[in-house]
Order: C-alpha cells, then sequence, then structure tokens
C-alpha cells in the first residue's frame, strides 16, 4: 500500500437481500467500480473509483444500491479539514495542478437565498396568470435612444437587430467537445421549441447544428476554434467571450484525447492536437482592441446580428461593462464565479471572481447612472437555479439569463464534478461512443423542454403575484425585492432595502 | 397493430429489459422476491457483437413460421399476437427451430415461452419498453 493511499470518500451501500445479480451496476459504470464474483455468485464493488455519479443506483431496478459519504475520518481540526489534507497529499504525490469541474461548489454566501420578493395584498391586484395574458416575451440588444422621424412624419426604423426569446433564459455556452453530439443536440432542439437560444461554446458548430442556426449563438473565444465565414453567418448573434466564471483570468484546455473524428474537424484542428485557447485574446488589450473585434464581426455579418460579450464577474466588473457597453457590443453577459466548467484548476474555481447578483446589481447601477444602459441588455449567468432566481436577477437589472448547470441536470448530470476524467456515466461531458449513446436527445430534448416550461408557468405565477403582467415591468425593479441577514454594504450594492424596511 | 421495436442506436445493452420481462412474467409483487438466487429465462434478449447490441423479441409476424409449425395448434394468433396455449404444447420444439429470430424459447414449464406483449400478466402493456432506461425499445404503430 503506498504511503499516501487515502480511504475513498464514499462508500457502495448494497442491501444484498434486495441485489438479484442482474449486474447492470457492472454494466453501466464506466469507472469499473462493480463487478461480479462468479464463483460466489457475489457482486463486490472499488469504491475507490466511485465518483458518486449515482448511475448505477438510478438504473438499479431493485434500488440495493445507494452510495453513503464514508464515516472514516481524520482527527477534527476546523482548520485543516479533509479536503485541505486530502489534497496536499494528492499534490506531494502528483506535483501537479488540482483540478476541478463544475462550479465552486464551496461555502461562499448565495445571494439569491438573501433576498425575498415582493407579492401585492389589498391595495393593488395581485393577476391570476391563468386567466390574464402575461408577458415574458424578451428582446436582447442595443434600445434606441430616441425616436426617429423621416420627413414626412413617419417613424424610422432605428433599431439594431435583437434577438427574440419567449422568455428570459437562455442555454450559455457549452462547447462540442466538453460535451457531447447528443448534449448538443439536446440543447438546439429544445431552444427551437422553447423559442430560445443556446450557445455554441468555443468549439464551433457541428454541420449537423447548422438548422439550428435561428436558435443559436456562435462563439468567438481566444482560441478561435471552428471560426469561419459560414459558422459566423449561422448563427442569430456572436458572442466574444472574454472570460469565464469557473476561470476567471485563465484560458482552457481541451485534452488531445477528446480531439477526436468530428471534434476536430468541428474545432478545425489535427486530430489529437491539444486545443488550448490563451487566456487572453491575443488581439486585445483594451476597449478600443475590443470594439475593433465586435465591429470586424459586424462587418464580416453585414451588421445583422446582434454582438455580445461574455465576461466573468471580477472586481472591477462595473467599470469593465462600462467600457463594453461604449465598445459596440449589444449584449453584455456576465458570468458569476459559480458558473461551471468542464476543467478548471481547483484553486482558481474555488477562490477567483465574484457572486454574479452583486455584480449584476452593481453593473446595471453603473450603467444607469451613467446613461448608457439603454446600449446594451444585460445576462447573467453562473448558478440560476430555479425559477425564482431568474426573477430576482430580473428584478436586479438582467435582462435575461443563461444557464447551463442546470440543463445539464435536466439531461442526467448529478454533479459528482468528474467532467474532466472524460468518463460521464451520464453521456454528457463524455466522447466516448458507448457512453454518449446514453444520452438519448429525443428524451433529453423533451426534459429540457419540461423543465424550461415549468419555470415560466412558475415565473408568470411570481409576477402575477407581484401585479407585474409583463418582464419589461420587472426589469431593474429592485423594489420588488427584499435582503434578509445582510449588511448595510451588501444591501447598498444590491441595491435593495431590507426585509421590513 | 401496435409492435415492440428496438432501435440499436439508443440500446446500451444494460440487459434491464430482460430482467423487467422475467419479473413480469414471474407474477410477484416485488422484483428482488421474484428473482433473487434466479437464473431468468427472459422472453427478450440483448444481442451483443463488438460495439452493436439491440434487444430481440418476438416481432408477431403476419406470416410465423413458429404458429404454420406448430404440431398441435398450441401457437396461434390472437388480435395479431402470437399466443403460447402451454396446455396443448407436447414440447417438440418445432418452432423454436423454425423462428428466425430465435425468440421462441423453451420454459421451465416444460411447454414453450415467447413474447406475448405482457397482455396474459399484471404487467399489461410491455415491461421491457416501460423499463427501458435510454428510449430504445418502443412499442408503437409503425
Amino acid at each position: 500500500m503506498p504511503v499516501d493511499f487515502m480511504y475513498p470518500e464514499y462508500e457502495i451501500a448494497r442491501n444484498d437481500s434486495r441485489c438479484i445479480r442482474c449486474r447492470v451496476c457492472e454494466r453501466q459504470c464506466a469507472n469499473e467500480v462493480h463487478s461480479y464474483e462468479e464463483s460466489g455468485n457475489f457482486m463486490l464493488s472499488d469504491e475507490s473509483k466511485c465518483v458518486n455519479c449515482h448511475r448505477c443506483v438510478s438504473l438499479c431496478p431493485t434500488r440495493a444500491l445507494k452510495i453513503v459519504k464514508s464515516d472514516h475520518c481524520f482527527k477534527e481540526n476546523a482548520n485543516w479539514n479533509q479536503a485541505a489534507i486530502k489534497e496536499i497529499y494528492k499534490q506531494s504525490g502528483s506535483g501537479g495542478v488540482l483540478l476541478s469541474s463544475m462550479g465552486n461548489p464551496e461555502r461562499y454566501p448565495v445571494y439569491w437565498d438573501k433576498m425575498l420578493i415582493n407579492a401585492s395584498q389589498v391595495t393593488n391586484p395581485s393577476i391570476d396568470p391563468l386567466r390574464e395574458p402575461m408577458e415574458t416575451k424578451v428582446f436582447l440588444g442595443k434600445k434606441p435612444e430616441r425616436i426617429e422621424r423621416g420627413p414626412d412624419g413617419s417613424l424610422r426604423n432605428n433599431l439594431t437587430p435583437q434577438l427574440e426569446l419567449a422568455m428570459p433564459v437562455m442555454f450559455s455556452a457549452m462547447s462540442y467537445g466538453s460535451i457531447s453530439y447528443n448534449a448538443h443536440e439536446s440543447l438546439a432542439r429544445a431552444s427551437r421549441e422553447l423559442g430560445i437560444f443556446y450557445n455554441t461554446g468555443e468549439g464551433g458548430l457541428h454541420e449537423d447544428f447548422y438548422q439550428y442556426g435561428e436558435n443559436t449563438i456562435v462563439q468567438v473565444a481566444s482560441g478561435r476554434f471552428g471560426v469561419h465565414r459560414e459558422y459566423l453567418e449561422a448563427g442569430a448573434a456572436i458572442e466574444i467571450k472574454m472570460g469565464q466564471g469557473a476561470k476567471p483570468g485563465i484560458g482552457g484546455h481541451l485534452p488531445g484525447e477528446k480531439i477526436v473524428g468530428d471534434i476536430s474537424k468541428t474545432r478545425m484542428i489535427p486530430e489529437g492536437s491539444d486545443a488550448i485557447s490563451p487566456a487572453p485574446h491575443h488581439d486585445i488589450y483594451s476597449i478600443e482592441d475590443l470594439r475593433q473585434l465586435v465591429f470586424s464581426l459586424k462587418e464580416a455579418t453585414q451588421y445583422k446580428k446582434p454582438v455580445i460579450v461574455k465576461v466573468a464577474a471580477v472586481h472591477n466588473i462595473a467599470a469593465i461593462a462600462s467600457g463594453i457597453a461604449r465598445s459596440g457590443a449589444d449584449i453584455i453577459a456576465i458570468d458569476g464565479f459559480r458558473g461551471g466548467t468542464g476543467a478548471a484548476p481547483t484553486r482558481i474555481r474555488d477562490n477567483v471572481g465574484i457572486p454574479i447578483e452583486l455584480a449584476l446589481a452593481s453593473v446595471d447601477a453603473r450603467l444607469r447612472d451613467e446613461g448608457i444602459r439603454n446600449n446594451v441588455s444585460l445576462v447573467a449567468g453562473g448558478s440560476i437555479r430555479n425559477s425564482a432566481d431568474v426573477v430576482k436577477a430580473i428584478a436586479l437589472g438582467a435582462d435575461a439569463v443563461y444557464i447551463a448547470t442546470g440543463a445539464l441536470l435536466a439531461l442526467g448530470c448529478h454533479l459528482c464534478r468528474s467532467c474532466q476524467s472524460g468518463k460521464c456515466n451520464w453521456g454528457i461531458a463524455t466522447q466516448r461512443p458507448e457512453l454518449v449513446k446514453r444520452l438519448n436527445p429525443d428524451m433529453g430534448f423533451r426534459r429540457l423542454v419540461n423543465l424550461l416550461t415549468a419555470w415560466n408557468h412558475e415565473i408568470k405565477e411570481l409576477m402575477g403575484g407581484m401585479g407585474i403582467n409583463s418582464i419589461e415591468a420587472l426589469k431593474g425593479n429592485r423594489l420588488m425585492l427584499r435582503g434578509t441577514g445582510l449588511n448595510e454594504n451588501e444591501l447598498g450594492i444590491l441595491g435593495i432595502s431590507h426585509a421590513g424596511e | 397493430m401496435k409492435r415492440v421495436y428496438v432501435n440499436e442506436k439508443w440500446c446500451l445493452g444494460c440487459r434491464l429489459c430482460e430482467y423487467n420481462c422475467a419479473f413480469a412474467n414471474t407474477g410477484e409483487r416485488n422484483m428482488a422476491l421474484a428473482l433473487r438466487n434466479l437464473e431468468i429465462s427472459p422472453r427478450i434478449r440483448i444481442e451483443e457483437g463488438s460495439d452493436i447490441c439491440f434487444a430481440v423479441s418476438c416481432r408477431h409476424c403476419e406470416e410465423p413460421l413458429c404458429v404454420k409449425g406448430c404440431i398441435t395448434g398450441a401457437l396461434s394468433i390472437e388480435d395479431g399476437i402470437i399466443m403460447v396455449d402451454e396446455d396443448k404444447c407436447v414440447s417438440c420444439y418445432t418452432c423454436i427451430l423454425s423462428c428466425p429470430y430465435g425468440a421462441v424459447s423453451p420454459s421451465e414449464h416444460g411447454a414453450v415461452q415467447k413474447c406475448e406483449l405482457c397482455v396474459k400478466n399484471r404487467s399489461g402493456a410491455p415491461a421491457c419498453v416501460a423499463g427501458c432506461p435510454n428510449g430504445a425499445i418502443v412499442y408503437e404503430e409503425r
């Protein structure tokens, strides 16, 4: 036994009186945790390989399995907790950077959970969305500053290109490569059905999905993978990715093993070569440089498509957003520090960036103070978990939100946070054909449609309760929010009063 | 007529269909009680090759060779479903030999068994379809 052996984090509890030895667990585990011992007719499990993804638990027909947290423990220490100790062992063994996936799981405050939504009582009527019309349609893009008229007095259409969303939610960027073909197909088909948009991420657009172009946002990131004229023209909008909430300030790295077949073709790089996205865009070192790229992309697409600039929520986000709003971009997407990723250095994911709630509130306030809020629409992302979060984000000033972790959960993800292994048992974050086929897009797209249809109902219910019948009337309406357990500073940044005030 | 169809593109080879089939035909209420320590003999079976797998069960042919070959009239077509009358079956296995899909097999009670679309058991509708986790087995009109 090596000296740095660590007792596994989970144990597999098999109720042997229920196990029928069907071996479904064994067949379904890509981590090869389960095995069958023919001679004694019993199942074995090697919990050291278990990532707690629940694939075996979900498929066990007799519910004989569950995964439990190991009660094996270190001597209690509030400072050197178990994770801190294990990470030291891991790094002193490997000499490498710790890698993690999905969003920051640490105990930072979740401001969504410290804000409460208003409702009408007595003095203003609430609205029943089942009986009265309720509008959740949103247009994203620059809004004209004034009405212009022609010489004969007729209205002149001075509206720049807009994105029309049936509800204020979109699927945020996840590249083909980081997620599977079937996951992309599910997102694309769901977007079309729902009248919203999904985002290609920086891996290019598979040729099979050009047909969903009207519901696609194509991304241009620092690696410029898969970017060419038809790609830019295929989408309804173009997003320049400057940063990502899970790993602000650093680039991306899709290992060569994942650059196979169609992924290599779509990304336009040789098979087996690592896809390394630089930390900065090497042609952008100022707002002026960003402006050049915004207008290059607009020029390339005949000014027919809005351009989004996506940034991670960091300390000076309000000033950064102010610059972006003057760069010619039509939409700013801000990604909070809880946003997901297919792989990021643990230290960066867990320690860099700021909460989306604070970033969103300060950006919206800054843009309004400077009189440039109409230059851009704001999209907030980075752990929007339910329809109440959506409503709170809109009340804080967002025009729409981006969701991705929620969408992956709908597709089967169990947040085991092992995407970087490439062995996703749910067929999402993997390129192994036998695993990819586990996500049937006919079922996946339906689940995504169900999820957002349900959210849209809930958004309408919450709006109706407030006596609001249009999402426009909720936008930036911070009077509809109250804080609980927040200090003066936090309330000031969020621009809301404390509950009871 | 509605039939069970399999799309190998989505079949994972997990074999849950085999276990759901076996369970449905035991008549028991609890799968663990019904199938523990039992070597199952399902009426649907997964065929596996290198990187392909799919489930095979009775196709309920319009001109079934098994029914034609049956020497006692134990096999018959009822509303398009090929049924076995266990009392008439003499276990000559002509049907097993003649079925091109290998969908008929000897049963534990001496007679032959085959998929009867779960119309005779407590499931009422094909249990393999209901239990397939990836929508690879469907019961539909084509």
